[in-house]
């Protein structure tokens, strides 16, 4: 065996790392306990916590936004006279956002029979309670609006009744727009608002996109149940772009290690793909008029988006070393 | 101060809940033995499931970092840091200057240091937690400490990215009350009673020391000082009272940097975001109502 066979480079190398790094990572060897730490943390243990939120939670996201944009897309189409639509919109919001989003939420519960508690107090400065309370008022709404508009469509009730139905669908749908439209963006605040720190840091952008990503959605919905008008059009066209201008931000708005999650390893791909499927990819084919193609591009792409930052919370949350320098920055 | 035993503050009745005094835990690892005491103690009395038996590696660490099952945690640090000069006997650090030529000066010695600090919820003076709970499960105590009521948490889990030190952790399955948030309850039950800490009363060096917050931190600046003078250059208070969290109930002498211990060097309380980000979910929620509207006025 000489000296600079391969094998004995590679010895010299491993003490070449040693010497420099005081530390040779490698495989089957867990050298995180020390002798000595060489990054800054405590073994390398979160300092934050990891969010425990599991698969519900991006779905929840999801309906709670297309169900809440729906509500939006129903009063236009009830101010314009687009009876059928408005109806279709109004069976997406209260199927997602009155029977849906509550199981989902529900469940994702560690303790789902105490689901009530949530109702107990009212505060304003924890965007978990305003997000029970506007979910709760938005299934309040959107399930009489539902109703009443489906009675006052068959007119089986006499005229006078009938009169004071469509007065309450349309208060009952104006009032589930506001609440929905609230529905769909508290979700950025609620991820915002944490001391998650690729979550914080975007704290203006996600309720931005979490809010477009909705609208975006429920066109793309409506679009895909048969609703194929340009009214519709034009939003899954402003969604789109809206998304696409979204990514560029985030691939702008960079902070070094703090917000690694979103750059790096899978959580940092479920975005990019998520972006991209519902930004520049379901424009492109909307510009193409592959209607129905940029509908699924765009409902997939705000699917995994979700995912992606719900994911990008436990990577971030559970990396040391971007709490350190996000406040270090 | 060091050595008081039996007359120590941990040691006596108190009557803080029923007069409303604040108090806080002050935790200094220059006295810090790594006995666990405090570990086992919170466990017993709080009956607290066990944290699973598995070695870490991590010097004499095998409990890892502070969560639901986990209420005090010992860190054991290895630091090429230079120790201060060794001081024995009782009151030792009390004696004048002058005697300090009479103690083996640390200067000489490679660096190297074996540091021990038991960390335990902060009990904020504006705690993530207690704002993010939307049970209202999460209360201020008469002693200025946080609690959790776990007979009113339905474990929606977000005091658990809302607490800026990872402190918080949602139990799960299948240990006993799985699904709740659970963390350091300071011993209210046993304050109510008089009653000193579990972990503050079984500290044998009085590493833990528990009292009048105010007396606390006139007891820490001292301690810093002392600390200071006999060599330990790098001795300081971890409070973080220039933060949103406007300082901590429970409180650290650290030697060097917060983030060797995985304290976080600027601690935030989430709720500062809050005024952003709801601005833009407005804005959002406005531009989506206004696009809606164009979409049906002009393209219909």
């Amino acid at each position: 065996m000489t000296t600079d066979s391969p094998s004995e480079k590679r010895l010299e190398e491993l003490r070449e790392q040693a010497w420099k790094d005081g530390v040779v990572p490698g495989k089957g060897v867990d050298v995180a306990g020390g002798p000595i730490p060489r990054k800054p943390g405590y073994y390398g243990q979160p300092v934050v916590k990891p969010p425990v939120w599991t698969w519900e939670v991006p779905l929840y996201f999801f309906f709670g936004g297309l169900a809440g944009m729906s509500a939006a897309i129903a009063s236009g189409a009830i101010i314009f006279h687009q009876v059928d639509l408005a109806r279709a919109a109004m069976w997406v919001a209260a199927v997602g956002g009155a029977v849906l989003s509550p199981i989902l939420l529900i469940m994702d519960l560690g303790r789902p029979h105490l689901f009530l508690n949530m109702l107990r107090v009212f505060k304003h400065r924890s965007a978990m309670s305003m997000g029970a309370w506007i979910l709760s008022a938005f299934g309040a709404c959107a399930v009489p609006g539902l109703i009443a508009l489906e009675l006052h469509t068959r007119q089986i009730f006499p005229d006078s009744l009938d009169q004071l139905l469509r007065v309450a669908a349309g208060l009952f749908i104006f009032g589930s727009a506001i609440f929905g439209t609230l529905l769909a963006t508290y979700t950025g605040v609620l991820i915002g608002a944490t001391a998650i720190p690729a979550w914080f840091l975007h704290r203006t952008l996600l309720p931005i996109h979490f809010g477009t990503a909705g609208l975006g959605s429920s066109a793309a919905v409506l679009e895909l149940l048969g609703h194929r008008i340009a009214a519709l059009n034009f939003l899954g066209f402003y969604a789109a772009g809206v998304e696409t201008a979204l990514l560029i931000w985030l691939s702008v708005d960079k902070h070094g290690g703090a917000d690694r999650a979103i750059h790096e390893h899978g959580s940092g791909w479920l975005i990019r793909i998520g972006e991209v499927l519902n930004g520049p990819f379901a424009l492109v084919l909307r510009f193409f008029a592959f209607v129905p193609f940029a509908a699924i591009s765009f409902l997939l792409g705000a699917l995994v988006s979700r995912v992606g930052w719900i994911s990008v919370g436990k990577v971030s949350g559970s990396d040391p070393e971007s709490v350190f320098a996000a406040e270090r920055y | 101060m060091i050595g008081e035993g039996l007359q120590s503050t941990n040691q006596r009745k108190h009557s803080y809940v029923q007069d409303h005094v604040e108090v806080g835990f002050f935790t200094d690892p220059s006295v810090c033995i790594g006995c666990k005491a405090c570990e086992v103690a919170c466990k017993e009395w709080n009956q607290v499931p066990d944290d699973g038996f598995t070695w870490s590696g991590n010097s004499y660490d095998n409990t890892g970092h502070l969560g639901a099952s986990t209420w005090r945690h010992v860190m054991f640090l290895e630091q090429d840091r230079q120790k201060g000069n060794q001081v024995t006997g009782s009151m030792g650090l009390l004696r004048p200057q002058s005697d300090m030529s009479a103690v083996a000066s640390a200067e000489a010695e490679d660096p190297f240091r074996w540091v021990f600090l038991s960390d335990v919820c902060k009990h904020c003076e504006e705690a993530g937690c207690l704002e993010a709970c939307p049970t209202g499960s999460i209360v201020r105590t008469e002693v200025g400490s946080v609690l959790v009521q776990n007979d009113v948490c339905n474990g929606c889990g977000y005091c658990v990215v809302s607490c800026p030190f990872g402190v918080i952790d949602r139990r799960p399955e299948p240990l006993p009350d799985a699904g709740g948030a659970f963390k350091c309850t300071f011993c209210y039950d046993r304050q109510k009673s008089g009653l000193v800490p579990a972990c503050a009363k079984v500290c044998p060096t009085e590493s833990i020391v528990f009292g009048r917050l105010d007396d606390l931190r006139a007891r820490g600046a001292k301690r810093v000082e002392q600390l200071q003078q006999s060599g330990y250059k790098d001795a300081q208070l971890y409070d973080p009272t220039e933060t949103s969290v406007r300082g901590i109930h429970a409180f650290f002498l650290i030697l060097g940097e917060p983030e060797a211990y995985g304290l976080p060097p600027k601690p935030q309380i989430p709720t500062i975001y809050l005024k952003s980000a709801w601005t833009a979910a407005f804005a959002t929620a406005i531009a989506s109502i206004i696009a809606t509207l164009t979409a049906f006025a002009f393209f219909s």
